[in-house]
């Protein structure tokens, strides 16, 4: 290190300005990335925020978050929630479980790479032509639906299953989930060291006490965030739902794109409201996956 | 009956033998290294001894009990990584528990435990830390600590100084020696450092390509090398090669002088050429009274190293290295300069390949 | 022995409940979709689809899109990750943050802000045309890519070691522009490609923003065909399927390149 390093680790160049005018430029390198976010990123969902706290003539009021407490809207975010909590946690526990199988399973190395490479391309599907092929699947019609009636003469639909359901959008859901899962937790399982079992053996624990004590708690961090990730994912998805149950499940976004869609709007600053909900909602999981973290992983280099 | 009992130990991985007839005993209380380069065999007989390898053959008892079939954790043995292996989740007072925690000890049975060994390593006021708040030589030593903590039968050390600085090495491993003695336990301890193997063992076990080469104290391993490996690989060592002229005398021929060892030459025939090792503070430059066989060279270079100078002499077509002790008053020579090189026939080792 | 067995067997179990899963749903669809003609197999709803006026012109728009993402991204993202990593190391976590920010905030929530925002009585009236609106998508889909490119755009530059790389150009006397164009810019290619048919995968059959700022693109009309028809709905979700493997079969060949191309760092 030189004596007469610069403090902000500005490189040196032979043909420079004094360095005090090359800060002031070193700030405008990103200027077009801040105003681009502030655009399109964060004074839109700012107006929302706003919106939500004003009436039609723009005065402040509570009245639209007063009105979300209405049952139908309540119930919107309970299935919402319901919704995304089940297919965050299904999704982390299956490909947690799929994830181990490559990783720790004593499975052959070659299943690994077209397992990598299909939770890729599978963790993109999400959207209309996902919930096409769940309706041709799973549908009433479906291939499923077909063979299980009439190869074992089970009619699921019969036994109360309809893709156009909680658990239909969940196992829908599930399709994109347990990929994300597996692409985020394998490096994580990966960098579980041999010796820390090892080290956990030879002290005299078995497997179970492994797992309890040692290795969950490392992988917990990651758990948490693939859960506040997956939960995000299935909260804001609205393609999916909305090509797979019309507007019959009212889930929150589908309620919102109905309130915008609809340009009925007989209350605009309520579909603000419900925006607000959903960013809330978002906030807080991803606030408590922050605490949780930050509370077990007091272990790791800041 | 010995401590620790290795016999006839193999392990094959797929179709390759790694580790081929080892045989070992090791008495209570001793501190035995295994000491060859990476890929010798010494990690996977002491991971089969641990029992995360399963042998392909052979018995290993310890306390007179065969633990093959036992998993690692029924094996009482404490075993130190060299990559420390804590648990990044705990801190230190936590990873000293973690085995006591394990077997159901009491709290305060813990406590006391931890507080015991926090003072063994000199890590008092460290009991609070957690791992990547500790050098490279402190985490170690908690290894160490935690290892010792559940007062195993065995300790099994695997190359735990080479990931640390050349300092610290030689601190630590005379404190892992020290507390070895104090507590007097049977310790294993692998290493492809030489100066490791020599300066903390009670016996040396040299390997090569999955077989032990000689069993041996340090003196025994540098001194009487039996293979030309040994010789190698443990220390710094000439190789020359003689013309046998009468065997069961020890006469040969080296480079046209006519030399005597003083005793037999071994199971040669007349004509036979045979490796004779030399160590290079047993040779020295010029005319040396009491060292009559003299060679005549060509200084190649001259490493100053301090204490010693290390100079390279080139005979015949052999190029042999020399140490001799710094003297204030006597210049070393210089490349290119003629020299004569003289040594006891003695010192010279007879080598088996 | 039997604890190892037991081990490799939840494994297999794991693994074909995973791979059950996921086949039934491709093959359903598939199966689905050459079911138009009434009792046998036919590409009949494939063909009804590519032929279809529709499906050309929003595919099209669609296409036209992405890549207009693509290159927006591009221009925004690489400059700022350079330069973070370069001169503003301190504004990383901001950055980063800001880039993460899709993952958390919905979708929907950002394009119901964009007609609030850049409606026809706003100082910025983007909605009120359809070159406006355009230009809208495309801004969306930037910050819908965002997370994805500007994570493999920085990752690339850090295996790259952006400064160390750029001194020790500056060293053997390479000027700016020299050690971008030789040094920088072909190993971040790499980088940049992947997130490109990533972003390419995202935006061709992206719903909300397309239907609710009312453009005619695929995902759209997609939806409108599933609600309307019985097959075709099911030869898209093929299609789309397709698409999306190709993007991210390249993506991966792109990737496997780069790891053949370059060398490891030192450690």
């Amino acid at each position: 290190m030189s004596a007469i390093a610069e403090p902000t680790g500005v490189a040196k160049t032979p043909t420079s300005n004094p360095s005090k005018s090359r800060r002031s430029m070193a700030w405008l390198g990103i200027l077009p990335f801040l105003i681009f976010a502030l655009l399109f990123l964060i004074l839109p969902t700012l107006n929302i925020v706003v919106g939500a706290f004003q009436n039609p003539a723009g005065e402040f009021t509570f009245e639209n978050i007063q009105k979300l407490l209405q049952p139908s809207i309540l119930a919107s975010y309970w299935i919402s929630i319901k919704i995304s909590v089940a297919s965050a946690f299904l999704g982390c526990l299956i490909g947690f479980a799929i994830a181990a199988a490559i990783v720790l399973g004593g499975l052959p190395a070659w299943v690994r790479s077209p397992i990598m490479t299909f939770s890729g391309v599978a963790s993109n599907f999400a959207g209309v032509p996902l919930a096409f092929a769940f309706l041709a699947t799973l549908g009433r019609l479906g291939l499923v639906t077909v063979l299980l009636r009439e190869g074992f003469g089970i009619n699921i639909y019969a036994y109360g299953f309809n893709i156009l359901s909680f658990w239909g959008l969940t196992l829908t859901y599930l399709f994109f989930q347990i990929p994300l899962m597996i692409l985020i937790i394998t490096p994580a399982l990966d960098g579980l060291k041999r010796e820390w079992r090892e080290a956990a053996a030879i002290l005299g624990a078995n497997g179970f006490q492994y797992w309890s004590m040692v290795a969950l708690p490392i992988l917990w961090p990651a758990l948490l965030g693939t859960f506040a990730l997956l939960f995000a994912n299935a909260f804001g998805a609205v393609a999916t739902a909305y090509a797979l149950t019309g507007s019959s499940l009212s889930i929150v976004p589908i309620v919102l794109f109905a309130q915008i869609r609809g340009d009925v709007l007989q209350d605009p600053h309520l579909g603000y409201a419900l925006a607000f909900g959903m960013i809330v909602v978002t906030i807080i999981a991803n606030t408590l996956y922050l605490w949780m973290r930050a509370r077990s992983e007091r272990w790791v280099k800041s | 009956m010995a401590f620790l009992e290795i016999s006839n130990l193999q392990k094959d991985y797929a179709g390759n033998r790694v580790v081929e007839n080892f045989n070992l005993a090791v008495e209570q209380g001793e501190f035995v290294s295994f000491l060859g380069p990476s890929g010798c065999g010494k990690t996977t007989v002491l991971r089969m001894v641990a029992g995360f390898e399963t042998p392909s053959a052979g018995l290993i008892r310890i306390d007179g009990k065969d633990v093959v079939n036992l998993k690692p954790n029924q094996r009482n043995i404490g075993m130190v990584f060299q990559a420390y292996a804590l648990f990044p989740n705990m801190t230190v007072a936590q990873n000293l528990a973690f085995g006591l925690k394990v077997a159901g000890k009491s709290k305060a049975e813990i406590e006391a435990t931890v507080k015991e060994m926090l003072a063994l390593i000199k890590l008092e006021a460290l009991g609070q830390r957690y791992p990547f708040q500790l050098s490279g030589g402190q985490q170690q030593r908690v290894a160490l600590a935690r290892a010792l903590a559940v007062k195993p039968k065995l300790l099994l050390l695997d190359e735990p100084l080479s990931a640390l600085d050349a300092k610290i090495r030689v601190s630590l491993r005379e404190e892992i020696r020290a507390i070895q003695r104090k507590l007097q336990i049977t310790t294993i301890f692998v290493t492809h450092d030489q100066e490791e193997a020599l300066s903390m063992s009670d016996r040396i076990v040299v390997m090569h390509q999955g077989k032990a080469d000689q069993l041996g104290t340090p003196f025994e391993i540098y001194n009487q090398p039996k293979t030309r490996f040994v010789a190698s690989f443990v220390g710094t060592i000439n190789v020359l090669e003689g013309k046998v002229l009468d065997a069961p005398a020890g006469r040969f021929s080296l480079y046209g002088a006519e030399l005597n060892l003083g005793r037999s030459l071994g199971e040669v025939k007349t004509g036979d050429i045979v490796a004779l090792a030399l160590r290079p503070e047993a040779a020295s430059l010029g005319t040396t009274v009491g060292k009559p066989a003299q060679l005549t060279g060509i200084v190649q270079d001259v490493n100053f190293l301090g204490s010693v100078i290390r100079v390279r002499v080139k005979v015949g077509e052999t190029s042999l290295s020399l140490d001799s002790f710094n003297q204030a008053a006597v210049a070393p020579p210089k490349a290119g300069d003629t020299v004569m090189v003289s040594f006891a026939p003695e010192e010279l080792l007879v080598l088996a390949d | 022995m039997s604890f190892w067995r037991s081990k490799r067997f939840w494994s297999w179990v794991a693994l074909s409940f995973g791979v059950l899963y996921f086949a039934l749903p491709l093959i359903g669809t598939f199966e689905f979709s050459l079911r138009m003609k009434r009792g046998e197999y036919s590409f009949e709803a494939y063909r009804v689809i590519l032929g279809d006026p529709r499906f050309q012109a929003t595919f099209l728009y669609s296409v036209l899109m992405a890549l207009l993402t693509i290159v927006v991204g591009v221009l925004l993202v690489v400059p700022t990750a350079y330069w973070v990593r370069l001169k503003l190391p301190r504004w990383r976590p901001v950055v980063e943050f800001i880039t993460l920010l899709p993952l958390i905030i919905p979708a929907i929530v950002i394009v119901f802000g964009y007609i609030r925002l850049y409606n026809t009585s706003s100082v910025l009236p983007l909605t009120g045309s359809a070159f406006g609106t355009d230009i809208l998508m495309v801004c969306g889909y930037t910050v819908l890519a965002l997370p994805y490119m500007y994570r493999a755009v920085d990752t690339g530059l850090r295996t790259l070691d952006v400064s160390t790389l750029t001194e020790a150009a500056e060293s053997l006397g390479a000027g700016k522009i020299t050690i971008l164009a030789k040094i920088i810019l072909p190993n971040v290619l790499v980088a940049i490609l992947s997130g490109a048919f990533l972003t390419f995968a995202i935006v061709i059959g992206e719903f909300v923003f397309a239907a609710l700022l009312n453009r005619p693109a695929f995902g759209p009309f997609m939806q409108l065909i599933g609600a309307n028809r019985a097959y075709e709905p099911a030869a898209l979700a093929v299609i789309a399927f397709s698409i999306t493997w190709l993007c991210m079969g390249l993506m991966q060949l792109v990737t496997r390149l780069q790891k053949h191309t370059q060398v490891k760092p030192f450690r």
